[in-house]
């Protein structure tokens, strides 16, 4: 993976120290709250119901067994011995003091991370397949050209005051597991008939209070205009980007009130203007950050692993996990993991220092030392020999870990929320807690079937509850939380919105709710091939407006 | 009017804390003074802004609540968590690790 070079681990400790000195500044009484408010953005410092919340960056979702250890050692020493990865595959910390957050930046930079642009209106962390250059449908790996943007984006001084905070995707694959659709800029990696690399360009989508998938923007971007490209977005945006109005000033709204026209016209005439200068990125130096992500030394191995079949044979248990949460890879002989963090009433997202140490560990003993982070909230072994998948998983069940989920019912995504979320209206891990138990059963997971339920607790849509199959928002209504509940959304290649069913389910009947939603899917599907989403889209929201609220 | 209390965040530690009878920032919600009139709300602002008070808390601000049996309890749901921690039942979310060095965290309710 990426090293820092020199000047990346200078800035970093610039940065630091910078703060370090903020921060006595403020406790010192010499900067008031107003003041630093700003300065403590800037570096991933939120100030949530209970305590600060410290947002660290883990770039395109990747992360070293090294990196992974000090993020458990640091939720031990500053933390309550915990983190919670996010639906934007970083890391949170939930409970840390402001007074230790400057030693724990710089306990991070000493292993390559920062929390820098994982707060406002700037680029943020860029995004991509947590399968990323291991999938068996990929095109090429995203990560180096999520690693150029994210040189190019960090600290760029143009793009440090957005009308709003600006989110990047890209996908190696087809077949979009990191939600482009539903970004600022989502980029699909295709290659064209000269079997160049480029991309499909993606603008203006996102949840949050205006949901919209997002505008095609264009067939194919030659690799060496990436950067030109992307500023010359950025450009457009920048200046005609709404600041009269938070909720408007999203790419989305001047999408929608400019109109694809508009903007592309602009933007291909800035990109025009700009391309040939000093953004082209010769080959040299795509080639040149790709080697950072040059595959692992594999072995030549057989497709098929006796070693794993006769595993499967032996433990139901193990052939469960298999087929719920290994991949398929692109080398003969390997698989990639999930790792779920969703056990059967648990907090999504969540993992001790303990289980931090134990995935490190499984992955310098199987996984070359990597280890992924998905939009899901779940971590990902990428390269794993099929012939080790069984030692994987006993090292997973030894630490809790093993839950066969993914995909499945009690795999959700859930924010924070109001237990710890100063902006919530309701609560969201209670909620997914007492869904997974009601679905979570084994038997009836496998009965569903594929399922995504997505829950944000408030309009922000951190919990990508539009684009849940079942998608769950919590709201307030006159002092009491409420949810609402939306169906058919997707955040994959055929990206949708979800449809609002009606009126919210107080907290006592929304697990009821949610289960009428499965059976009514269950007893209208065609077969049990038909999942939840395709019958949903055969079907339209009729028959389970009606199943929930009677017919009217 | 009805009842209401003066709560912040602290600013070392984020904790949440609330204003006693002494002008003392303190954990336990059912310490804090409770005030019945417009007028006693306001003086007790006054004396919890950061610009003009020694206390090193962040945005202190009124909260209503409810006195019964002794106990405070705020009104809003959002309040009712902050006061209590979060409602996570099971789990270490609420735990206090040996080893965490925040050690004046209050245990949280189940
Ligand atoms: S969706 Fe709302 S409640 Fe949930 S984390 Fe985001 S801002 Fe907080």
């Amino acid at each position: 993976m990426y090293r820092y070079d020199e000047f990346d681990q200078q800035f970093v400790q610039a940065r630091v120290d910078q703060f370090r000195d903020q921060v006595q500044r403020r406790m010192a009484g010499e900067l008031t709250e107003e003041q630093f408010r700003p300065l403590r953005l800037m570096n991933g410092v939120y100030l949530q119901l209970h305590a600060y919340m410290l947002r660290i960056a883990i770039p395109y979702g990747t992360l070293n067994s090294h990196q992974l250890r000090t993020l458990a050692a640091i939720g031990r020493k500053y933390d309550r011995g915990f983190g919670h990865f996010t639906t934007r595959q970083n890391l949170q910390f939930n409970w840390p003091a402001l007074k230790d957050i400057p030693d724990i930046l710089t306990e991070l930079a000493a292993v390559e991370m920062h929390a820098i642009q994982t707060s406002g209106n700037c680029i943020r962390n860029v995004t991509a397949d947590q399968f990323a250059g291991a999938a068996a449908d990929e095109i090429a790996d995203p990560r180096p050209y999520a690693e150029i943007l994210r040189q190019w984006s960090s600290l760029h001084p143009e793009f440090s005051f957005l009308p709003r905070k600006f989110k990047v995707a890209i996908s190696g694959a087809a077949h979009d597991r990191a939600a482009i659709r539903v970004h600022d800029i989502g980029l699909q990696i295709v290659r064209d008939e000269a079997g160049r690399i480029g991309f499909e360009v993606f603008i203006g989508g996102g949840l949050g209070r205006t949901p919209f998938t997002a505008w095609h923007l264009r067939d194919f971007l030659p690799e060496e205009d990436l950067l030109a490209y992307c500023e010359a977005i950025l450009r457009v945006y920048n200046l005609y980007g709404r600041r009269d109005n938070k909720y408007k000033a999203r790419i989305k709204i001047l999408m929608h009130e400019a109109g694809l026209e508009t903007v592309r016209e602009q933007v291909e005439e800035e990109f025009e203007r700009i391309r040939d200068g000093a953004l082209k990125l010769p080959h040299g130096d795509i080639e040149r950050i790709a080697a950072y992500f040059a595959p692992p030394v594999f072995e030549t191995l057989p497709a098929e692993s006796a070693a794993q079949a006769a595993a499967e044979a032996a433990d139901p248990a193990f052939r469960a996990w298999v087929r719920a949460n290994v991949h398929p890879h692109k080398q003969p002989g390997y698989a990639s993991v999930t790792v779920s963090l969703k056990p059967v009433g648990g907090i999504p997202g969540d993992a001790t220092s303990e289980q931090m140490e134990a995935v490190a560990d499984l992955a310098d003993r199987h996984a070359f030392g990597e280890i992924r982070v998905s939009h899901v909230q779940n971590l990902i072994l990428a390269h794993v020999r099929r012939d080790a998948l069984k030692a994987v998983y006993d090292g997973l069940v030894a630490a809790d870990l093993a839950t066969a989920n993914v995909g499945l019912a009690s795999d959700i995504i859930a924010c924070p929320g109001l237990d710890y979320c100063s902006l919530a209206n309701a609560r969201s891990i209670p909620v997914a807690q007492r869904i997974s138990e009601r679905l979570g059963a084994p038997d009836r997971q496998a009965e569903i079937g594929p399922l995504q339920i997505k829950i944000s607790g408030c309009i922000n849509a951190c919990g990508h509850h539009h684009v849940g199959h079942i998608g769950i928002l919590g709201v307030d209504r006159k002092g009491e939380e409420f949810y609402q509940l939306t169906l058919g959304g997707s955040a994959d290649e055929t990206a949708s919105i979800g449809d609002i069913t009606g009126r919210g389910f107080s907290t006592a009947e929304v697990v009821d709710a949610i289960e009428t939603v499965v059976d009514t899917y269950i007893a209208r599907r065609q077969s049990a091939d038909e999942t939840f989403l395709e019958a949903y889209r055969r079907l339209g929201l009729q028959p389970f407006k009606e199943a929930l609220y009677g017919a009217a | 009017m009805p009842s209401q209390v003066i709560t912040a965040n602290r600013l070392t530690d984020g904790r949440v804390v609330w204003l006693t009878a002494d002008s003392v920032w303190d954990e336990d919600v059912n310490r804090a003074a409770v005030a019945d009139d417009k007028a006693s709300v306001e003086a007790a602002l006054a004396k919890s802004n950061p610009a003009v008070s020694e206390l090193n808390v962040v945005e202190p601000y009124a909260v209503e609540v409810e006195v019964t049996g002794g106990r405070i309890v705020p009104k809003s749901l959002r309040e009712r968590i902050r006061a209590e921690g979060p409602t996570i039942a099971g789990a270490y979310a609420g735990e206090r690790p040996a080893a965490a060095r925040n050690a004046d965290i209050r245990p949280q309710i189940a």
